[in-house]
Order: C-alpha cells, then sequence, then structure tokens
C-alpha cells in the first residue's frame, strides 16, 4: 500500500487549474504553497499497479509541468 | 505504537506532507503553507504537547512532542522557539518514529561463551563496576577509559567527568565532538582565550553577506539555511558558497566558489592580503583591541602513535605580519588553489567593505582539517582586520553537528584535557573542581591522557584494558575504522557500550546497556548559539531501558563513589545541573537557572541578570566586559584578540599516480551521522536507502562508470564498494570524489585516513588519495 508525497509544479499561471484536477482524484490529497507556484501532493494507493495507473493519470494533467518525488514507502 | 492500521496510515500520510513542505521550504524560501503542520495531526487524539529541542543536530530547534496515552505520535516545530520558529527539517519532524524500531535495545546483553544473553539491568551494572575495579586494580587507573558524546546530556557528560577525573582520577575520558568540533574550541581558544562563537542566530536577521566556508548548510543546519534564504528573499541578503563540492547550498546560493582541498588556508591569507593592501584595515579596532602571534609550522600530522605536540606561541607586531602575507597574493595563491584572482578579490571585497555586514559560516569543511585550528584562526583574522564582529549581523560562527556538542562536550567538558570549568592543566581549575565534587585536589590529574584517536590506538596497543562507550557509534565514525574495529575485539580489552539500537560498535562490545532515548528522560542540551535547552521527560523507555546518567551513577555507587553521587532518581537531572551551575557562576559564563529553562525555550550565557547575552565581547551587549571600551577580548589577558600568523601547509597524503583521486567524506539532510537513528525510520531510509561514491560526470565519462555501477574505492588502508552517483546530489570537482559516511553496510571509514590537527587532535576526513574500480 504506497504512499507518496510530491512537489508539483504547475505551468505558469495554472496553479488553480491543476489544484482543481488534482482535488477531483480519489487517492490524492494537496496542500497548495499560499504564496508560491507549488503544490505538496500526497498519494495513497492500494497496490503497485493502481499506483502506476495513478501516475500516469497525474502526468497527463494538462496544467502540471513537473511531478517531484520526495518521499515514499510501503505500509501494511 | 499505534492502535491500528487506519491510525497508522494517515499518521503515516502526514509525515510524507511534512518531509515535501519541507523539500519545499528549503528550495523556496519563506513558503507557507498555513496550518498544516497541525491540520494534518490525527484529529480524533487528544494530545498533551510537551516542548524540548530537537534529538538531531546542533542548530538546537524547539520541538513540541504530542503524547498521546502515554506514546508519542506528533512532533511539530515550537513557534516559541526563536531558532526555528516553528520550522523543522526532515529529521526533525520523523524523529520520534525511531523509538518504535522493532531491534530496540531493551535489555541488557551479556556476552558468554560467545552468545549475548539478556540479563537484569542491575546485574549488568554489577558486571560493569566490577570490572572496572579489578581492571584498576590490575592495571591502575589510567587503564580504564570512557568516550562519551556531543549527544550526551548536560547531566550525563556532567556526572561521566566527575566519576572519571573527580572520583577514579584519570583523565581518560573524550568525546565523539573530538571528531567534529575540537578545531572549533582550539581555534576559540588561541585567537580569543573563551570557547563557543560571540554572536547567535539572530545575526541572521541582520547581516548583508554570508559566506560559508566548506559547509553545506541546506543539507546539514537545514532550518538556519531556510533563515538565511527567507532573508535573501526578503532584504536581498547575499550568500557566498566557498567549497570543494557543489552541493544543494552551493546552487541556492548567489555565488558558488570552489577551491583545491586544503588551499582555502591560503585562500583566507589572501583575503587578509588584499584587506591590507587596499586599506579596508580597521586601523583603531585593531589597534585597541588585537595583537599578533605566530606559532609553530611543520607540526606533522599525527600519523604515528603517540605523537605529541605543543605550540609555542611567540608575539608579533602588524609589520612582520603583513611581511608574511606577501606570499598570499591572489596571483600567487590563485595558481594552486583554483580559486580566479578575480574571486579572490571579490571575497575580499565583501568582507573590506565597511558598509557591509558579514557572517562567516563554518563547520565541519574546516574543523575536520589537518590545519583546523589553523583554519578558525585565519577566518576570525579577517573579522578582526576588519573589526567585524561581535555585533548584529557581524561575526565568525562555528556551527556544530550535534545536539550537545557545545552543551556537553565543551561547556561541561568531556574531553581528556577539560574540566567542567577550564583545563586540567591549571590548579586554580583543578582546585574549584575538587572543591565543588568534595574530592582531594590531588585525585585530579594534572596532565591531559588520550584524545579519541589515541584512545583508540591505545585500546588496539593493549594500554587500555577496559572502554564504556556512550550514544556514539565510533566504529562507523572514526577515521581508519579498519585499525580500530580489530582492536576493540581484542580480549585485551573489555568494552561496554550503552546505546539505544544495535551498532557495529554494540557488535563488538562484552556488555550492552539500554540507554533511553531523548524524550524517555529529562535533560539539557547546549545549541551551536550558546543556548541551553531543557526538557521533561514525556514517555516511558521501553523495558529496562535507562538514561545514561543513572546508570553511571549506579556503576559509581558500585565502586564506592556513592557518597560523591548522592543524586535522587526522579530529580538526579535538576540536582545534578544545579550542582553543575557552580562552576560557571559569574557574568561571563553563568548559566539560566532551571526554572527559566523550564519555562522558555532555551537561554543563551552568560545569562546574567535574568538575561541572555546575545554578542559576547561588546560592550553595549556583554556585562562581562570590563575594559570601558567598546569592546573587551576578556578571555585573554590582556583583553586583546589574537590576529594568528598561520601559513598554507599541504595535506599530508595528496592524489598521486597510483591512487589518483582526492577522497571527501561527509552527510546527507536525511541521515543524522552514522544513520543509527534515521536508517530506522522508514520515511528517511527510504528516501536515502544506501551511500554511494559521488563523481564529476568528466572522470566518470573517462572511466566509462555510469550511474549505479558498483566502485571499489581503496586507499592504502581499505576499500569499499558503493554504487556511483552522477549528477544526483552534489557534484565534486574533477579529480574529486564523495561519499556519505551514514550506511554501516558501506564503511567508507574503513579507507580514510587518521591525520589529524596537532593542535586540536581533530582528524581531516575531507581529503585523503583514492583510486577507483568498476567490480
Ligand atoms: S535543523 Fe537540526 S535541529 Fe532543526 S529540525 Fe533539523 S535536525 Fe533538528
Amino acid at each position: 500500500m504506497p504512499i507518496k508525497s510530491y512537489l508539483v509544479h504547475p505551468h505558469s499561471g495554472r496553479k488553480k487549474e491543476l489544484i482543481k484536477a488534482l482535488s477531483v482524484i480519489d487517492q490524492c490529497q494537496i496542500v497548495p504553497a499560499e504564496n508560491k507556484e507549488l503544490i505538496v501532493l500526497v498519494t495513497d494507493t492500494e497496490t503497485g499497479k493502481e499506483e502506476e495507473n495513478l501516475k500516469e493519470k497525474l502526468e497527463a494533467i494538462e496544467s502540471l509541468k513537473l511531478l517531484a518525488m520526495v518521499s515514499g514507502f510501503n505500509t501494511p | 505504537m499505534y492502535t491500528s492500521l487506519s491510525n497508522r496510515r494517515s499518521f503515516i500520510k502526514k509525515m510524507a506532507m511534512l518531509s515535501a513542505m519541507t523539500a519545499a521550504a528549503s528550495m523556496f524560501p519563506g513558503i507557507l503553507f498555513a496550518d498544516e503542520q497541525e491540520k494534518g495531526i490525527p484529529d480524533n487524539v487528544n494530545l498533551n504537547w510537551k516542548k524540548g529541542p530537537c534529538r538531531f543536530c546542533g542548530v538546537g530547534c524547539g520541538i513540541l512532542v504530542g503524547t498521546e496515552n502515554g506514546k508519542a505520535v506528533a512532533v511539530k516545530g515550537d513557534p516559541n522557539c526563536s531558532v526555528n520558529k516553528g520550522l523543522l527539517c526532515v529529521k526533525g519532524y520523523h524523529q520520534i518514529m525511531c523509538i518504535q524500531s522493532k531491534d530496540r535495545l531493551t535489555h541488557a546483553l551479556v556476552k558468554k561463551n560467545g552468545r549475548y544473553v539478556q540479563t537484569p539491568l542491575d546485574e549488568a551494572l554489577d558486571i560493569v563496576a566490577n570490572k572496572m575495579k579489578e581492571t584498576i586494580a590490575s592495571h591502575g587507573k589510567d587503564s580504564v577509559a570512557m568516550y562519551t558524546s556531543g549527544q550526551s546530556t548536560i547531566p550525563e557528560g556532567y556526572v561521566a567527568s566527575k566519576l572519571m577525573k573527580g572520583a577514579i582520577g584519570t583523565n581518560n575520558l573524550d568525546c565523539n565532538a573530538r571528531l567534529c568540533m575540537a578545531s572549533a574550541v582550539a581555534g576559540f581558544l588561541t585567537s580569543f582565550g573563551a570557547d563557543e562563537p560571540m554572536g547567535c542566530y539572530e545575526d541572521i536577521d541582520h547581516a548583508d553577506y554570508f559566506v560559508t566556508w566548506g559547509n553545506n548548510m541546506a543539507e546539514m543546519h537545514p532550518v538556519l539555511f531556510s533563515r538565511m534564504l527567507e532573508q535573501k528573499s526578503l532584504r536581498g541578503a547575499k550568500i557566498i558558497d566557498f567549497a570543494t563540492r557543489t552541493t544543494r547550498s552551493s546552487t541556492a546560493s548567489d555565488k558558488s566558489i570552489l577551491f583545491e582541498p586544503q588551499t582555502d588556508l591560503a585562500v583566507a591569507n589572501a583575503i587578509c592580503y588584499e584587506i591590507i593592501k587596499n586599506g579596508w584595515v580597521n586601523k583603531s579596532f585593531v589597534e585597541k583591541h588585537c595583537s599578533f602571534s605566530k606559532g609553530l609550522t611543520n607540526m606533522g600530522y599525527g600519523l604515528e602513535d603517540k605523537y605529541k605536540f605543543k605550540d609555542k606561541p611567540e608575539k608579533i607586531d602588524f609589520e612582520a605580519y603583513k611581511e608574511f602575507l606577501k606570499d598570499y597574493s591572489p596571483e600567487k595563491v590563485s595558481k594552486y588553489s583554483k580559486v580566479s584572482v578575480k574571486d579572490i578579490k571579490y571575497l575580499a571585497s565583501i568582507y573590506g567593505n565597511p558598509n557591509n555586514k558579514v557572517v562567516s559560516y563554518w563547520c565541519m569543511g574546516m574543523n575536520q582539517h589537518t590545519r583546523g585550528t589553523w583554519m578558525n584562526n585565519l577566518v576570525y583574522n579577517i573579522h578582526l582586520l576588519t573589526g567585524k564582529i561581535s555585533q548584529p549581523g557581524n561575526g565568525p560562527f562555528s556551527l556544530t553537528g550535534q545536539p550537545s556538542a557545545c552543551g556537553t562536550a565543551r561547556e561541561v567538558g568531556t574531553f581528556t584535557h577539560k574540566l567542567p570549568k577550564g583545563v586540567v592543566m591549571n590548579k586554580k581549575h583543578r582546585e574549584l573542581a575538587a572543591k565543588i565534587w568534595k574530592v582531594p585536589v590531588e585525585r585530579i590529574p594534572s596532565k591531559p591522557t588520550y584524545h579519541a584517536t589515541e584512545m583508540f590506538r591505545a585500546v588496539d596497543r593493549g594500554d587500555i584494558k577496559f572502554i564504556w562507550t556512550q550514544a556514539t557509534n565510533p566504529l562507523v565514525s572514526l577515521p581508519k575504522t579498519g585499525r580500530y574495529r580489530p582492536a576493540m575485539e581484542k580480549k585485551s580489552c573489555f568494552v561496554v557500550v550503552s546505546d539505544v539500537f544495535p551498532t557495529p560498535t554494540s557488535d563488538v562490545a562484552d556488555v550492552i546497556l539500554p540507554a533511553a532515548w531523548h524524550i524517555e528522560k529529562s535533560g539539557l542540551y547546549g545549541n551551536s548559539e550558546r543556548r541551553t535547552q531543557h526538557w521533561n521527560k514525556m514517555v516511558e523507555a521501553p523495558g529496562e531501558a535507562t538514561a545514561d546518567a543513572w546508570m553511571f551513577i549506579e556503576v559509581a555507587k558500585r565502586m564506592g563513589y556513592g557518597d560523591l553521587f548522592p543524586y535522587s532518581k526522579e530529580n538526579h537531572v535538576e540536582e545534578i545541573y544545579n550542582e553543575y551551575r557552580q562552576f560557571h557562576e559569574g557574568a561571563k559564563h553563568g548559566m539560566a537557572p532551571l526554572e527559566v529553562l523550564k519555562k522558555e525555550s532555551g537561554a543563551i550565557w552568560p545569562y546574567v541578570n535574568g538575561k541572555s547575552t546575545q554578542w559576547r565581547f561588546n560592550a553595549k551587549y556583554d556585562p562581562a566586559c570590563s575594559n570601558d571600551e567598546a569592546f573587551h577580548f576578556y578571555g585573554k589577558p590582556d583583553g586583546k584578540a589574537v590576529i594568528w600568523q598561520r601559513p598554507f601547509e599541504e595535506a599530508p597524503e595528496k592524489p598521486d599516480q597510483e591512487y589518483p583521486f582526492w577522497l571527501n567524506t561527509g552527510r546527507v539532510v536525511e541521515h543524522w551521522h552514522t544513520g543509527s537513528m534515521t536508517r530506522r525510520i522508514p520515511v528517511l531510509h527510504q528516501a536515502m536507502p544506501n551511500a554511494y561514491v559521488e563523481f564529476h560526470p568528466d572522470d566518470a565519462k573517462k572511466l566509462g562508470i555510469r550511474n549505479g555501477e558498483n566502485i571499489k574505492v581503496s586507499s592504502r588502508r581499505g576499500s569499499c564498494v558503493l554504487p556511483a552517483s552522477i549528477n544526483e546530489r552534489g557534484l565534486p570537482t574533477k579529480g574529486q570524489v564523495f561519499v556519505p559516511f551514514f550506511d554501516e553496510n558501506m564503511l567508507i571509514n574503513d579507507v580514510t585516513l587518521d591525520a589529524f590537527c596537532p593542535i586540536s587532535k581533530e582528524p581531516d576526513y575531507k581529503k585523503c588519495a583514492v583510486k577507483v574500480q568498476k567490480v
């Protein structure tokens, strides 16, 4: 059951759009920075496969410029 | 620790979120995430928050630990602590997660017929005390030794010193701060006659320039670096990184200047040359407050056993000093330092401009140096020549690595030559210790014995027959562990190890004592800015794990010294601190009373008339100044700080045909020192699971080395196999490789050299010659 955290960088001026896109994904929990173009994202999935699918889904979001993983681990 | 999986899961999610926020904070100065820190904490719990200092580094961030039903379940930064103002780094947030580790040492283990047998603590302490007594009876008191830590609390260091020096009567006590801070101590004492920085962290809010000397603060002192980045963004303060490797600090700085290892000595002299040449000397400051001296040169490197050195200071005048500096023009120094003439002049101009406020920061790069004391002196020279010292935003500042390297190792004095006040060589200091300890003064020997490296050499030679280590892991952290591991395994020495987790050091112990962790006991630490911080016990330790101080006291009682240790189990921390405070009474080093420390997030000594002294030696802030001048360097009998003539000298071992690379070793942000705690914290371990050897991409290309390939790094002493890392965390200069030392499965200290600074006796982990091969 992987839990991962990421720094998510939006394309310029598209932070709000990105927040919206991420908020509707079940496995995602986000904390947008108040004063910078950056969003902290924590993903919580049941299996490695689900995790991979999610990653693909995230990378397909148009307003997302860069997804940088910070920490990640498996937990029972 | 957790009652349900879902609870644990939400806790881990919160931790994952906090690491991302912390990473963001080091990349984006001043970034804000509203109240997420608290929001992320499980809301169905009723937490009781207790204050203390962080367990890990010498920054000394204030933490609040949330406990519920006797368990620690969350950590957050203490917004009332002026050190970190609520911020914490990734290690700080996750610290309590190690105490639940499955392999925690919860009971004493005694080796019987080659196997460890769980033994009641009382019985194990009997064995330790009897063995110590027997060894002293058969081989004399200098056959037993104790090796403690900058992670020991102030009371722990104090009772260790009292037991060894006051009760037993041997100076065979040294500590791991010898490996990290001894050059800073020797630098302070030779230049100012008083240890520890004159300024404080508030300097960050005032400085225009921060010059970091061989110091990767973004990873090693992350919270302070965030504060600097905030000032960079708020006020346009500039950060200049002067180092031998490009790091996260370099990329976040305004300018990164790289130099050839060991030539920092020459560059510092070149800066002074330029300051004098351009008329930037603050003449009235230097005339009133400085004197000039030179010492012996070509001191050697301590590579041979029983090496001895004593400096012979000699007064010189400004003209002689100026003449000496002629060898250090930027043009001459540029040739071998690989720093351009322009960059040397630029550095000099930062310090030379009277309108700039400048703070210099350093830590291991300057201290772990075979000329570490000199290097410290040279940076002081720059600040003294320009008068940029002891004022808000102006000053040299040596940072510490361990949470109580200052409070315990340096102030209590758990070094062979030290006493809680002063040194064993000084009769008055011995008399004061004897009076407070209530022992005959003759019992405290007047000669220092073994510093850390020499202590383990003495174990190898068979001179030390009993050694007790606490809160430290020398078989990972000593240089040239290839010699000292077999030494500790020898039958000739009985080894006692007190620790929280098993380590490669406890693997060779005859008795392992289970120590209580930080928040499982009360204690006091002292951080880099002279701040003393107190905390109360927050949770119970598991099994028979016990505070180190109490284990010392129990052994002392069993050895027949009970009358010297009349403390109670419940209140010993308080009783010991109150006894210890007597050593430092007065305006120069007064310590805050416990009642104050219990209420506040620490206080800075000298604590005089109910106030911390933030800038020492400056009459405006420091009540100990008594010469009716603006500044008074009262550590020296003449009230003057010393500008030292110290030359550039080569490193003991340099790359050659057979061993063509420099080896530099150090740390990473995720792990704390030898990793015995942080490698047991899943988030941190998974973020950085193993050590690696970093290459410059050009070197890697030339050797056909790709990322992740296994590489054997060998020196004349030993070898270590690690995966290659190219263009990842850091970027060493061409001809240099870098390896972090946190990984006990890849012991890079089998490769390093046990050469040390002859004055401070601190080893140099940053420079030796190695070759690399694909395996
Ligand atoms: S910077 Fe140091 S003291 Fe502060 S949280 Fe990190 S490890 Fe702890």
